[in-house]
């Protein structure tokens, strides 16, 4: 690989925004035909240096040289790199729901004929585009018809319609099931072998060290070092021991789980889809929590594992039919969010963007937003106690951030994160249900997370933890349910939970006990 | 220049909340000076101050609901109309009812709580967009107002008129002022003082940068000449004429609405919701009745509006309130609130109305016709907003924003910076 002309060179990249330095001299080769794998900690620079790479930040902003191709680039913008052939795909894709396939992969980019659009030649090469990424679909399929893998497929698809020479992929696999994320990572070595160089951010490294050629970390902004995964024999560890700085002993921290009693159950749970009322998204679910247990809910994207813990934290998806919550060992029925809060329950919701937080908030306001009572006094908020709270929460889960009235906006995922744990934890529940906690978020911070997790619990609390990441449950939680198509299928104590099992449980409905 | 940029980081849009509030005033007496000086000092004549506020009174009590209603991410545009409609009923229930007059604003309030109710039904509970809730109202009251009025004018009687042509009373020695105005005065400065000193203590006790001394003092010292200097105007006008009741009204509300809007939960969950009705709701926000009240409470002010404005014009009549609405979302936009919610001010939205009101008031002294005096106004509205929107996509420092912005909102000027620099990643990707 390392004889292959080199068909991209950012030297000593410097970007600086008010107060902060996102990048200092940073380089980057990549080689013609490979897969570039960028790693780093969240807030280390990734993004920032693909956007100036893709122009979203315009020559001048930024010091240092883009060479490409052999050239000295100067995007202006978005559009003239990808009019050289530069094309990223976001984390976040940018495809309209209400539009067909065909429509979106055309959007601004339509074949003309005498100024009208040619549908005819866009179905046309639709059909081919698609048949490149592998997608069997009609192309007049709406976007939101399609599941998030087949649409990640179509961001792909859209990129070949701009005659892509350089795939950058920003965390491509992160809202993917294995089976999708499997079938991506194929297609990119069949690109590979025609020739396409990809870039790929990714914070899963399993994924990078199967699939790429190179390796180049950032941490803080700074270029740490570029491996070659064959010659230099890098293996996660390796990968992990770059990024951090150190060497994570575990991916896990130490933990002895002090489980009491079973303090909260939910019995025989009928919920019905919200829109159509013929499918059942929950089917006669019954589970327990101890105080002091961290239990997983494992299952495939689609199983009801996010239906099942928004619909009993206070009906907040779906029509509820029948069924009970024991909490404490009496009967509490929860019908709003308000309800569900003031009974001591919290959730955390897998997407904090969308649903989880106000973009618009600061650090102080998003701390206290799910209990203002606990700041109001006399009906008046105390913005001291406001500030106090917010800061104690900070500097107990160490969010990186210069003080509590930064917005949330500006913070990085993993941070989002500690902030919307804070916003829970200041709710003093009883049982945190965790929806996807780390997604999207790097492994240092990930490490940080599992540690307050485990500290809740250590404070005598149940806590719940949705996750599509099978050794994340499996390191984590001690006693797994496994859920397939609206019903538990599982409940697998730590010592039996192996990738194997649960994934049988995940897929079938027959039910085994494991006790 | 160390000292001019420390100025101007605590003045304009710098950390501490208070310095937006002390730009916001100051933009507005830059606009009022200018005025004072193309009118040959006309502007700042006592009738003419009296004449503003008296004139202008409704459209900003109309500008304290409208916020809150944008804030939480809807419109109204019903409000003149809903204005009208009680004005109307208000002005029969006196002259053809022998309803006392205090009783009679008291029912104009409870007509607006029941349309308010009928909208922040609508809205709220069946989910129909208060574009088209209020569109429908707006034509629906309107023709009420004309079907109950026959399109007759309604007079009212003497007693009623006070709350929208009547002033303070002269009590206490002949000072060659009036009294009351001048104690109203005295009692602003004191508060002014008194929070801006509150507000230096809390930022202490958050061990937080409470800002240079020198800048609060010379923020206190401007605000209190301001005041003084309108105390001493409204108290010296003409004999029998002084700080005007429908003044006093609006003050009121505004404290009022602003300490709700930034001191309690209620308000905090009207920018919840408008930020983000998702995470609002699971967070324990109850959105319906949110959005029930923010509505119902638009219509109760616009019902005060309509009745302030009869009883300045002595009669209702089938025109009243035409066009407030579009008065009362330009105040609002101007003052700094965000189109898509979550962002917004009273005293930003009172300060834009006020812009709207000088500038008004200004150019017909100086004999502009309405025909212009209409281009002017939405020049400077498309103007104002546009070069808000301009500086915060190229990152820089947002004159509007930090101006017009809060206070309780401190943090949204930064992030929405901050979203400039990420958005066009995931937007300008699909083009």
């Amino acid at each position: 690989m390392s004889d292959a002309p080199i068909l991209l060179e950012m030297r000593s990249i410097t970007k600086e925004f008010p107060g902060v330095k996102a990048l200092s001299d940073v380089n980057l080769v990549v080689r013609a035909g490979e897969i570039h794998a960028i790693c780093g900690e969240n807030g280390a620079g990734k993004s920032t240096l693909m956007k100036v790479l893709s122009g979203v930040y315009p020559y001048g902003t930024y010091d240092g040289d883009i060479v490409y191709q052999g050239a000295q680039t100067r995007f202006s913008d978005i559009r003239a790199s990808e009019r050289a052939g530069i094309v990223i795909i976001h984390q976040e894709l940018a495809l309209i729901p209400e539009l067909s396939i065909t429509e979106n992969i055309f959007l601004g980019n339509e074949p003309r004929r005498r100024g009208a659009i040619d549908w005819k030649s866009a179905q046309r090469q639709a059909r081919e585009l698609l048949a490149r990424v592998g997608l069997r679909e009609n192309p007049d399929t709406l976007i939101k018809d399609i599941g998030v893998g087949k649409q990640q497929l179509v961001e792909i698809a859209k990129a070949f319609a701009k005659d892509v020479k350089l795939l950058i992929l920003d965390e491509p696999t992160a809202a993917l099931n294995e089976a999708d994320s499997r079938h991506l990572l194929d297609l990119l070595r069949g690109f590979r072998e025609r020739g396409i160089t990809s870039i790929m951010i990714s914070h899963k490294l399993n994924e990078i060290e199967s699939i790429a050629d190179q390796i180049t970390i950032l941490r803080d902004g700074r270029t740490v070092e570029t491996l070659d995964v064959k010659a230099d024999g890098v293996d996660e560890d390796r990968i992990v021991r770059g990024m951090v700085g150190r060497e994570l002993s575990s991916r896990f921290p130490d933990h002895t789980p002090k489980i009491g009693e079973v303090f909260f159950e939910v019995r025989d749970w009928n919920v019905r889809h919200p829109i159509s009322a013929e499918r059942q998204v929950c089917k006669n679910s019954s589970f327990v929590v101890r105080r002091g247990e961290i239990v997983g809910f494992a299952g495939l994207m689609g199983a009801g594992r996010t239906e099942l813990a928004m619909s009993v934290f206070g009906r907040s998806y779906g029509v509820w039919e029948s069924g009970t919550i024991i909490k404490d060992g009496k009967e509490i029925v929860l019908k709003s969010v308000a309800d569900a809060i003031a009974h001591g329950l919290a959730y955390v919701s897998e997407d904090r963007k969308a649903i989880g937080l106000n973009l618009l908030d600061d650090i102080k306001t998003s701390t206290v937003a799910a209990k203002l009572s606990k700041i109001t006094k006399r009906g008046v908020l105390d913005e001291v106690a406001e500030y106090q709270a917010a800061e104690a929460y900070r500097k107990e889960l160490r969010t990186k951030a210069p003080t509590v009235d930064e917005g949330v906006s500006k913070l990085s995922g993993g941070n989002q994160q500690k902030v919307v744990l804070a916003k829970w934890m200041f709710t003093d529940p009883d049982l945190l249900i965790l929806d996807e906690p780390t997604r999207g978020i790097d492994v240092g911070a990930k490490y940080e997370i599992y540690g307050i997790i485990q500290r809740l619990a250590d404070q005598g609390k149940g806590v719940i933890v949705i996750s599509s990441e099978l050794p994340e449950l499996i390191g984590l939680c001690d006693r797994i349910y496994t859920v397939f198509e609206g019903q538990i299928t599982g409940d697998i104590p730590r010592q039996d939970a192996d990738p194997e099992t649960l994934m049988k449980q995940m897929t079938s409905t027959k039910k085994m006990q494991t006790r | 220049m160390s000292r001019f940029k420390d100025l101007q980081k605590n003045l304009f849009g710098g950390t501490t909340s208070n310095a937006r509030q002390f730009g916001m005033i100051f933009t507005l007496v830059a606009i009022v000076l200018l005025f004072q000086f193309l009118t040959d000092g006309l502007t700042l004549r006592s009738d003419n101050l009296i004449a503003l506020f008296q004139q202008n009174s409704y459209i900003l009590i109309l500008a304290i609901g409208m916020l809150m209603v944008i804030v939480a991410g809807h419109i109204d545009l019903s409000v003149g109309s809903v204005a009208a409609f009680a004005g109307i009923l208000v002005a029969k229930s006196m002259a053809e009812w022998d309803l006392p007059w205090p009783v009679a604003i008291l029912f104009g309030l409870l007509i607006g709580a029941a349309i308010g109710a009928w909208q922040g039904f609508w809205v709220a509970y069946i989910g129909v967009p208060a574009f088209i809730v209020t569109l429908a109202g707006m034509l629906l009251f309107r023709g009420g107002n004309q079907f109950i009025g026959n399109a007759n004018t309604i007079p009212v009687p003497e007693g009623f008129r006070v709350i929208g042509s009547g002033f303070l009373p002269e009590v206490g020695p002949n000072t060659g002022y009036n009294n009351l105005t001048l104690l109203l005065g005295l009692a602003a400065c004191v508060a002014v003082i008194w929070r801006e000193l509150q507000s230096r203590r809390t930022r202490h006790e958050m061990d937080a940068d409470a800002g240079p001394l020198w800048v609060s003092i010379l923020r206190l010292a401007v605000m209190v000449g301001v005041i003084a200097f309108a105390a001493l105007r409204f108290a010296s006008g003409r004999v029998g004429t002084s700080f005007p009741v429908s003044g006093i009204i609006l003050v009121a509300l505004v404290l009022l609405y602003s300490f709700y809007t930034r001191n309690t939960a209620g308000g905090r969950h009207i920018y919840a919701v408008g930020g983000n009705s998702r995470a609002a709701e699971l967070s324990g926000v109850k959105l319906r009745r949110v959005n029930f009240f923010v509505m119902m409470n638009m219509s109760v002010l616009a019902a005060l509006a309509g009745m302030i404005f009869v009883a300045r014009s002595a009669a209702s009549g089938p025109q009243d309130g035409n066009g407030w609405e579009l008065d009362a979302i330009a105040a609002v936009f101007i003052g700094g609130a965000a189109v898509s919610g979550g962002i917004g001010t009273i005293s930003g939205s009172i300060v834009g109305g006020l812009v709207m009101a000088v500038l008004n008031n200004g150019l017909q002294l100086q004999g502009v016709g309405t025909d212009r005096v209409q281009i002017i106004k939405g020049l400077v509205l498309l103007l104002a907003v546009a070069l808000d929107v301009y500086n915060k996509s190229q990152g820089r420092f947002s004159i509007i924003g930090s101006l017009m912005r809060p206070f309780r909102r401190e943090a949204s000027a930064a992030p929405a910076t901050s979203e400039a620099e990420r958005e066009p990643a995931t937007t300008t990707v699909s083009g």
